[in-house]
Formats: C-alpha cells, structure tokens, sequence
C-alpha cells in the first residue's frame, strides 16, 4: 500500500438506485503519470470527485497516500491539486486575482500567483478579466490553480480541453517535466487514448463504472496482437485455401482477409500459397492494431 | 477557527469589486444625502415647524430609519444573501471551495458571517452617517437645532434592532439561494414574503411575529410607540429580536446541512 499515491479497494459509488461506479480498484503508482481512460459518462469525474472528498465514499475503500480519505479529509487535500470539469474560475476576477484568492485560501505567499502565470504562459494576460478569456486561456488558469500549492498528487479532467495543438504539446510537456523532475504523482483522465499514450507510464481504462484493464503502457501494447492483412481478388476461394491450411482468419470483407501474423517466413509461404492458386494478391502487410482500435474493442465489449 | 478567517478573507477578496460590497457603502451614503439634502433645500418650513431638538432628530433620523426598514432594509438582505452564494453558483466553483484543505464548516459559516458583516457594515454607516449629516446641516444652517440634542443612544438602539430583527430573514434566504442558482427563485419567494410579512405586522396579525419577514416592521414599530411614551428607552432585545435571532440559528444550522450535501453532482 506503501508505494501506491492513489488506491481505491472495491469502491462502489450510487447516485440513488443507478450505479456509477462499480468494484473499482484503482492503483496508481507514486511518480506515475497515470491515464485515467474512458468514453464520455464512464465514472472517471465522479471517481475524481470522490478522490477529492468532494463525494463521500463508503469508509476503507479510497486511501491517498496510504490514508483513508474520510477520515485525514483535510490533511489529504493539502496533497492535492486538482482540475476538475470546467475550471474553476471567478470571471469578474483577473487570472492573478483568480490565483491570488487561491493563496489566500491555500495561506501560501501571493508572489506564487505570478510564478504560476509565468509557468502557463499567462503572464501577459495577468490583469486581464477571467470572463474574457478563451477557453484554452482559462484551462490554463485552472492548471495554474492546480499547481499553486505545490501539491504532491494532481488530479487532471481531461486538462487539453479546448487547447489547440500548441497548448496539447505544452500541457503534456508539463505534465511529464512534474512528474520526472519534480516526482510528482500525475492522474490525467481522458476519452483520447491518444492523448494519453504519449505521455502516461500507466494506464485504467473504464467503462460503465467499471475497470477494464489496468497495467502499464507497455503492457498495454501487448495487448495488440500484430495482424496480417491480404487484399485478395477473389475472397471466396482464397478464404478457403487459407483457412485449409491451418491459418487462422480473424476477418474478411468483401476484398480484404485478416489473419492472425505469426512471422515473416509464414506470411511468405502464405502468400506463395495463393499465388500458385491463381489468386491475385494485390498486398499483403502486417499491421498492427493501433491502440485506438483496441480501446474501442476494450469498451465496447463492456 | 484559521480556516473561518482564511475564507472571511477570501470572500472579501473576491467580492471587494462587486456590486454586493459596494451597495453596503453606497446605499447609506445615498439615502442618507439625499435626506439631508431635502433637510438643507427645505430647512425654512422645518425650522418654521418649530420642533424641539429632539423631534427634530426624530423626524429627521426617522425618514431613513422608515424608508430603509420597511422596504429597503428586506429586499437589501435579500439581495445580500442572494449574491453572496450566487458568485459561486454563477461561476461553478463550489467544488473548488469545497476541494480547499479547509474546513467545510468554516466556508459555510465564513459566506454566513460575511453577508452578516456586510448588512453590518451597511447599518452602521446609515447610523454614523445620519449622526454626521446631522450635525453638518447644523454647521450649513445655524438656525436648526440638531446641536442641542445628543441622539446616539436612540440611533444605536434603533439599528441594533434593525440588525438583529433582519437576521430571521438573512438566514432563510441563505438557504434559498443556496439551494437555487438563478436569481428568479430567491427573489421571488423573498419578495412575496416581504409584502406578506409587511401586510401582517400592519394589521396587526396575532402571529405575525412568527414570519420572519415581518419582523424588522415589528420591531421598528415597538420604537415608534415607545418614543411616544419615554423616547429614552428603546430596549433592543425585545420578543421579535428573540424570535429573529431564534430563526436564524435554526436556519443557520440547516444551511449547514445543505451545503454538505451540496455542489457535489
């Protein structure tokens, strides 16, 4: 339990009789950036709320940091930083009295405030009204929110919403500084596996409340078996040759048969197969099912 | 007890350049000077009254006491409960507050105690404000005899009784408008009750001073009778005052509950 920054045990969350979150045992690795995935509605806010405190969770079923949320409320909080949903933002305030507040209820020292707009790049925008900013403009004020204290764990809802391709790059460089050089602990939920791919060291993917696979990325990536894919001219009969000898088919459309890829020397003799039957091969490749797809696959079967 | 003063902190922060702050400053200033300005422009006809300096105080001190507790002072508090809560309906950040190392009591009774500091702040200008005028007008037009009586005593008793009889009304809609974010609910309900509250303690309703809303009227009527009869003695922790502060405690307590239960979908 020691080594482990975040670790819900059974958690079971109802809004009345619909079951939002059901036996989730998340782990999340201290100095980890872990990709909290799944579709639009799958649980992940309202896991982040309950990691907040901010929904009560049954007794002995959240720890942080090794400790029961409930019960050290106030001490954990102190640990976290968060962004959650929209974020957080008086519009009647500027982005520095927005974070000046911030210290003030954090009792941390205002000069932080501009540390921070300086980090996300708002230092120019500083006396500007909250309410006038875009929408990228704001998620960074939220971010900046998030950091100010300093926090040990950072609790991320989909933090690239409404950035364009510019502040995706920054935010996820930022994320992977903090947690490299600074060991902080990173949850970052998301739907965009590929969002979370590129930066995340561990992965939960959940659906419907529940959690479908968690591991390492790497561990991910096995998951996706490689796949031959053969664009054939007539299906029928090679389907046939293909299944007669021993291969196993995993698809066929209409011009295109999928099996599973075993090595190079068997798709050579594969290949040669249809060939000396008259088949027309127009390609032949291994692919790899993206992570994407195996997201989906993930989900869905759910 | 750090966690009530760091929130009382931040709210003031937050709501130093709102209307709700500055209505606490400004609506004295403006009553109160545009009272004083008629007792300036028609001092003529209220000198010619003749009024002993005590009556002159009354009559005088009475026009923002009437204005402001029969109406204004209801729909003020109103209006402070309301913004007090709506700045963080309007912007979504309860789960913010509530994500703070701090204690959930102490945001909830920090956002209580400002809108009661505020109505605080509000009465005490209109009392200082009413002293102060006063006796400007009796620099501007020496032949007033605001000099020769000294009316802290009535002032002071007269806007403590405000104060403590708008409490009842305070921490109902407080819980109004923390239960509803737009203004149309809070209002509306604090509107209907306000004229019934006022209708009741007018016609003299035996239990009148069961609505909370008709208390501040009740109260400021018991001065008006007692002046009458020994105009020292305005004695502010009378039944309706009781009945307020009763309001508010149990209302107070409520709104904890709700808030906890609150800000959390």
């Amino acid at each position: 339990m020691g080594n482990y920054a975040i670790e819900t045990v059974g958690l079971n969350f109802n809004f009345g009789n619909q079951v939002i979150v059901k036996d989730l045992s998340l782990q999340v690795p201290k100095g980890s950036i872990y990709g909290f995935l799944g579709p639009n509605g799958a649980g992940k806010t309202t896991t982040i709320k309950i990691l907040l405190n901010l929904l009560k969770s049954p007794s002995d079923q959240v720890f942080i940091f090794g400790k029961e949320i409930n019960s050290n409320r106030i001490a954990t909080l102190k640990r976290i930083g968060a962004l959650v949903e929209q974020p957080a933002i008086y519009g009647h305030l500027t982005g520095k009295e927005n974070l000046i507040n911030r210290c003030i209820l954090l009792g941390i020292k205002k000069s932080k405030a501009d540390e921070m707009l300086a980090l996300v790049g708002l230092a120019e925008a500083a006396n500007k009204k909250a309410s006038k900013y875009s929408l990228g403009m704001k998620q960074r004020l939220g971010i900046a929110q998030a950091l100010i204290s300093d926090p040990e764990l950072l609790l991320l809802d989909e933090p690239t919403n409404g950035l364009d391709p510019n502040g995706i790059i920054e935010v996820r460089n930022l994320m992977i500084e903090l947690a490299t050089k600074h060991e902080k602990t990173i949850l970052v939920s998301s739907h965009l596996l590929a969002e979370i791919e590129r930066t995340a060291t561990h992965v939960g993917i959940i659906n419907k409340g529940e959690l479908l696979f968690q591991g390492t990325i790497n561990e991910l990536h096995l998951l996706s078996k490689p796949v031959l894919e053969i664009e054939v001219d007539q299906i029928e009969n090679a389907s046939a040759l293909i299944a007669g000898a021993g291969f196993e088919i995993i698809a066929h459309t209409n011009n295109k048969i999928t099996v599973a890829f075993s090595s190079a020397g068997k798709s050579g003799e594969l290949n040669t197969m249809l060939i000396q039957n008259g088949i027309t091969v127009s390609s032949l490749y291994q692919q790899r099912k993206d992570l994407e797809n195996l997201f989906l696959d993930i989900t869905k079967t759910n | 007890m750090r966690s009530l003063y760091i929130s009382l902190l931040s709210e003031f922060y937050k709501s130093r350049k709102t209307l709700a702050f500055w209505a606490a400053i400004l609506l004295p200033i403006i009553i109160c000077g545009l009272i004083s300005f008629g007792f300036y422009n028609g001092s003529k006809e209220i000198i010619a009254a003749n009024n002993p300096p005590m009556m002159l105080w009354g009559r005088y001190s009475g026009a923002a006491l009437g204005v402001m507790g029969l109406l204004i002072m209801p729909f003020y508090v109103i209006f402070m409960a309301f913004s007090v809560n709506n700045i963080e309906h309007k912007n979504d950040t309860w789960k913010m507050l509530f994500a703070q190392p701090l204690n959930k009591f102490a945001i909830y009774a920090a956002k209580y105690l400002y809108a009661v500091f505020l109505i605080f702040i509000c009465l005490f200008l209109f009392a200082a404000l009413t002293f102060a005028f006063g006796h400007l007008l009796q620099v501007l037009v020496p032949e007033y005899n605001f000099g020769q009586y000294n009316p802290l005593h009535i002032l002071i008793n007269s806007y403590a009784k405000l104060f403590f009889a708008s409490l009842g009304i305070l921490s109902l809609q407080f819980i109004l408008s923390l239960l509803w974010g737009d203004f149309l609910k809070p209002m509306g309900i604090g509107f209907v009750g306000t004229i019934m509250g006022i209708i009741a303690a007018n016609v003299g309703w035996k239990y009148a001073d069961l609505i909370p809303y008709s208390l501040p009227t009740l109260a400021l009527r018991v001065t008006k009778v007692r002046k009458l009869t020994g105009p020292l003695e305005i004695p502010v922790f009378t039944q309706e005052i009781w009945t307020s502060l009763i309001y508010a405690a149990i209302f107070f307590i409520i709104g904890y509950f709700i808030v906890t239960k609150k800000s959390i979908k």
